[in-house]
């Protein structure tokens, strides 16, 4: 880097230092600016940090390689990126990722020479309702085509700024379909609040109670018990955090809340922080949605405005409250609470061994409440409308209803609310689905269900999800589907423990060589026994689910795998051939002599 | 006095004790690779993965507590543990016959612990950087098991902080606090406590080598649940 170029650098993180106070627990917010502005994060800006935050420098490097939208040598001036998700391959991303490559001539995660451009893949973005997606320079497009690609092209090559990029490329929709009880009416912004201050924290703690309301992130944790465990921790500090980072494939449901519920999910996290005592709140956006940044902190500033945050909400003395907007960085790890508190703390998403809980040990070891965004947008309607409003629709156990992201292979993907209970084969009419191969219901760490389940019921008791609803019609394969899923779960491992750092990659490579055709039955007998071991034995619920696509279809469609066997009994883990090409190059040869037949002809 | 039970067997401890605490203070050996008693507790390894009551837990960080019963020495457990160390084996480059530490590494010897005759999982052959730039300390990544000993010890021992771990997933590494990234350049000596604590080949003291010929080492000659038990254990002068 040039010597003006390192003292812009430096002068950079000075000012950067300066707005977040020196302080170390801001490193990722920090590290994200830096990326922004220079594509990359420069040495110069690591020595910088280091000096100035009194951190290891190679605990910063950590960082920066940990996150997938961090990095050490500099991206295009254009990056973008596709998303990887089975929804966006259904609509056809692979061929625009060649087309495009092609056309930029760049290869995929390699920096064009002249620096304008590099090209990847991403994990799903969450827009699988509008795909084929992807984030340009961090930015979501959506609906891409290879009419969208062609115009995106010249943009490129001729430097247009972002600005100034046709607006249709970010047109985000909502596409609510199915509205119930919490899309169909918005409370009016500080409605809860009046309620809690009108009745008091222990009745709306009550409230909450009554409503039987459980978390909506995956784990459905009584919400109200967790509310109560939190207050009831001693700590000289209690927060609240709204797990916004919504990294589920085919989950988006989080995404159209903070759109245009965003109100009614700052109300809820205002709410827990009176009943539990916070004073400080954060909310974990994933990175992908940062297109909603400015949005939501816009809204923060209004309702500071209204009296609805800050010092002395709505005039109650002592009442104060605030919410910190973090941006992630590419990590679905960090969805996993104690992993997003870890990132919070600028540090590498790693899961905490629990116990303790965040509920006793959170952001800081001080006692805070993890909920997710529906949770919490729940919880302020439940205070309006009262416990028993809610608890009246939907099942014994899971009362209330669900929002639904619904994608893959129906007439009309998008956004459904439904009372806990339905059965899945109404919500196919409704989105109109047929022909169907299965579900995947809760993304890849869920369920896949065939046509014979569909009775089945939306609901704790039977079918979970945090939202993802993924239909594949007869047409898809589905050893392309747990490929696909398979490759996102060795992509994502935090690479903490041993069984999914190593056992989710060695799952990954002996379903490709089946997937491939090279595998034996002996195979497939080491596959299964691989994936009860990653599922028993990993450290978290990201290890604990990661071998679930392949588990739950062998056992529905074992025939599936079986036919791509081999009928030999053994086949080597590695090319022969292939093994010899080092050697090939060496001596120059490529005589019939310097092959290897693989197996006899 | 509170007890838990391991495999049957009625095993005291005192709060705040891990279950590995009061096994080894007992004189229960559960297989373990990145915990060391004189460290905070990791919990990456899962080598001690039991079960309490039934669900599996890192008898390392999972504090003792009345009523559990834990199984320890299942053939089930045992299974799986040979199985994770054999990741352990091909997600690095491990030539056991040439490597210093062979018969002193912690990782070998819970091979033949567990029976191991093989590396049973295709091996990923990984590029990774061997660091030789320091005087008196070799740093070979081939055999890093990525147990972060190192990276406590000089954290929390050296008051240091020469190790860390950057990347994801498969591609986790060990490195170096410097700003070439190279142990010369950073602030260790051979003396520090994170040279001393690495279970494997991967730290090395240089000018040492073979000293004791190969053969006549620690686990040639004794299981590593012996030794665990002397050096870690009730009896142990710690
Ligand atoms: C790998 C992994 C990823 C997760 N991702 C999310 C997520 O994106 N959003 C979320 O709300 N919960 C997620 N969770 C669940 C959280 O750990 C936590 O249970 C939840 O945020 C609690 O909120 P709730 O009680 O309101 O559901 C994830 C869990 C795991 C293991
Ligand atoms: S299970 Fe996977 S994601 Fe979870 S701690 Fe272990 S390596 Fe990390
Ligand atoms: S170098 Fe040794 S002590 Fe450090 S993480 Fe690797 S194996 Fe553990």
């Amino acid at each position: 880097m040039h010597s003006t170029r390192v003292e812009d650098c430096k002068a950079f993180v000075e000012t950067l230092i300066h707005r977040y106070q020196c302080n170390p627990t801001e490193l990722i917010r920090i590290l994200r600016e830096i990326q922004d502005r220079y594509r990359h994060v420069p040495d110069a800006a690591i020595e910088a940090l280091a000096s100035q935050l009194s951190l290891p420098r190679s605990r910063i490097v950590g960082v920066i390689e940990f996150y997938s939208f961090l990095h050490t040598a500099p991206r295009g001036r254009y990056d973008v990126l596709l998303s990887d998700s089975i929804s966006d391959h259904m609509l056809g991303k692979q061929s625009l990722m060649d087309d495009l490559c092609r056309k930029l001539g760049v290869a995929p995660g390699v920096t064009r020479a002249d620096g304008q451009v590099s090209v990847d893949n991403t994990s799903c973005t969450g827009l699988c309702d509008q795909g084929p997606a992807g984030l340009v320079n961090g930015y979501a497009v959506t609906r891409l085509t290879s009419g969208r690609i062609d115009r995106m092209v010249p943009l490129i090559n001729e430097s247009v700024p972002l600005a100034e990029w046709p607006s249709d490329f970010f047109a985000i929709d909502d596409n609510i379909r199915r509205a119930d009880l919490l899309l169909n009416e918005r409370p009016e912004p500080g409605a809860a609040l009046a309620a809690l201050l009108e009745r008091g924290a222990d009745a709306l703690l009550d409230e909450i109670d009554r409503s039987g309301l459980r978390g909506r992130g995956g784990a459905g944790f009584n919400t109200a018990m967790k509310w109560r465990f939190c207050r009831e921790a001693e700590g000289d500090a209690h927060y609240v955090v709204c797990n916004a980072d919504e990294g589920e494939p085919g989950t988006f449901k989080d995404r159209v809340l903070l759109d245009s519920y965003a109100d009614q999910v700052f109300e809820g996290m205002t709410l827990c922080a009176r009943i539990i005592g916070a004073r400080r709140g954060f909310l974990y956006l994933r990175g992908e949605y940062r297109y909603l940044l400015k949005p939501l902190q816009d809204l923060l500033a209004q309702r500071r405005q209204k009296g609805l945050l800050g010092d002395d909400i709505l005039g109650a003395t002592g009442f104060n409250f605030d919410i910190d907007i973090h941006l992630g960085a590419g990590a679905y790890i960090c969805g996993e609470e104690s992993a997003l508190i870890e990132s919070l703390e600028g540090k590498r998403g790693i899961p905490r061994n629990r116990p303790p809980y965040p509920v006793t040990h959170g952001y800081l070891g001080r006692p805070t409440v993890v909920n997710n965004v529906e949770t919490l947008a729940a919880a302020a309607a439940i205070a309006v409308h009262g416990g028993q409003w809610f608890a009246a629709v939907g099942t014994a156990k899971s009362k209330g209803t669900k929002i639904l992201s619904i994608c893959g292979d129906c007439a009309r993907p998008g956004i459904y609310e439904y009372p806990f209970g339905t059965p899945i084969r109404d919500i196919l009419t409704d989105c109109g689905a047929g022909g169907t191969l299965g579900i995947q219901v809760g993304g890849p760490s869920g369920t896949f269900i065939e046509p014979g389940e569909y009775d089945r019921r939306l609901g704790f008791e039977d079918l979970a999800t945090g939202g993802s609803f993924m239909i594949f019609d007869a047409s898809r394969s589905l050893l392309d589907i747990v490929g696909n899923f398979t490759h996102f779960f060795a992509h994502e491992s935090c690479g903490f423990c041993t069984p999914c750092r190593v056992g989710t990659s060695l799952m990954k490579n002996t379903l490709d060589k089946i997937h491939s055709g090279h595998g034996t039955a002996g195979d497939l007998v080491e596959l299964r026994s691989l994936c009860e071991l990653i599922k028993e034995h990993s450290h978290c619920g990201l290890g604990h689910t990661a071998a679930n696509p392949i588990i739950e279809t062998l056992e529905r469609f074992p025939d599936l795998y079986e036919q791509r066997l081999k009928a030999i009994v053994f086949e080597p883990g590695f090319d022969l051939d292939g093994a010899l090409e080092a050697a090939r190059q060496l001596t120059g040869r490529d005589d019939s002599a310097a092959h290897l037949q693989q197996v006899d002809r | 006095m509170k007890t838990i039970t391991i495999d049957g067997r009625s095993i005291p401890f005192e709060e705040g004790q891990t279950i590995m605490d009061a096994a080894l203070a007992a004189d229960v050996y559960i297989p373990h690779l990145c915990h060391n008693p004189e460290f905070t507790p990791h919990g990456s390894c899962k080598l001690c993965n039991v079960k309490v009551n039934g669900r599996t837990c890192s008898a390392c960080t999972m504090l003792a507590a009345e009523g559990q019963d834990v199984i320890n020495n299942s053939k089930e457990l045992n299974d799986a543990r040979r199985a994770i160390t054999q990741m352990l084996f091909v997600e690095g480059n491990h030539i056991c016959p040439g490597c210093e530490k062979s018969g002193n590494c912690q990782l070998q010897a819970l091979g033949y612990h567990f029976n191991m005759l093989d590396a049973h999982f295709p091996y990923f052959y990984p590029r990774r950087e061997v660091d030789a730039s320091h005087p008196d300390v070799l740093l070979d990544r081939d055999r890093c098991i990525l147990c972060e000993l190192c990276v406590r010890a000089s954290r929390d021992v050296d008051h240091k902080n020469v190790f860390d771990i950057a990347g994801r997933g498969i591609n986790a590494h060990l490195i170096v606090n410097s700003a070439t990234g190279k142990l010369a350049d950073s602030v260790l000596e051979v003396d520090d406590k994170a040279v001393e604590v690495c279970p494997v080949g991967a730290i090395l003291v240089k000018h040492h080598g073979y000293e004791v010929p190969i053969g006549q080492r620690l686990y040639d000659h004794h299981d590593i649940a012996e030794i665990s038990l002397m050096t870690e254990g009730g009896g142990s002068d710690e």
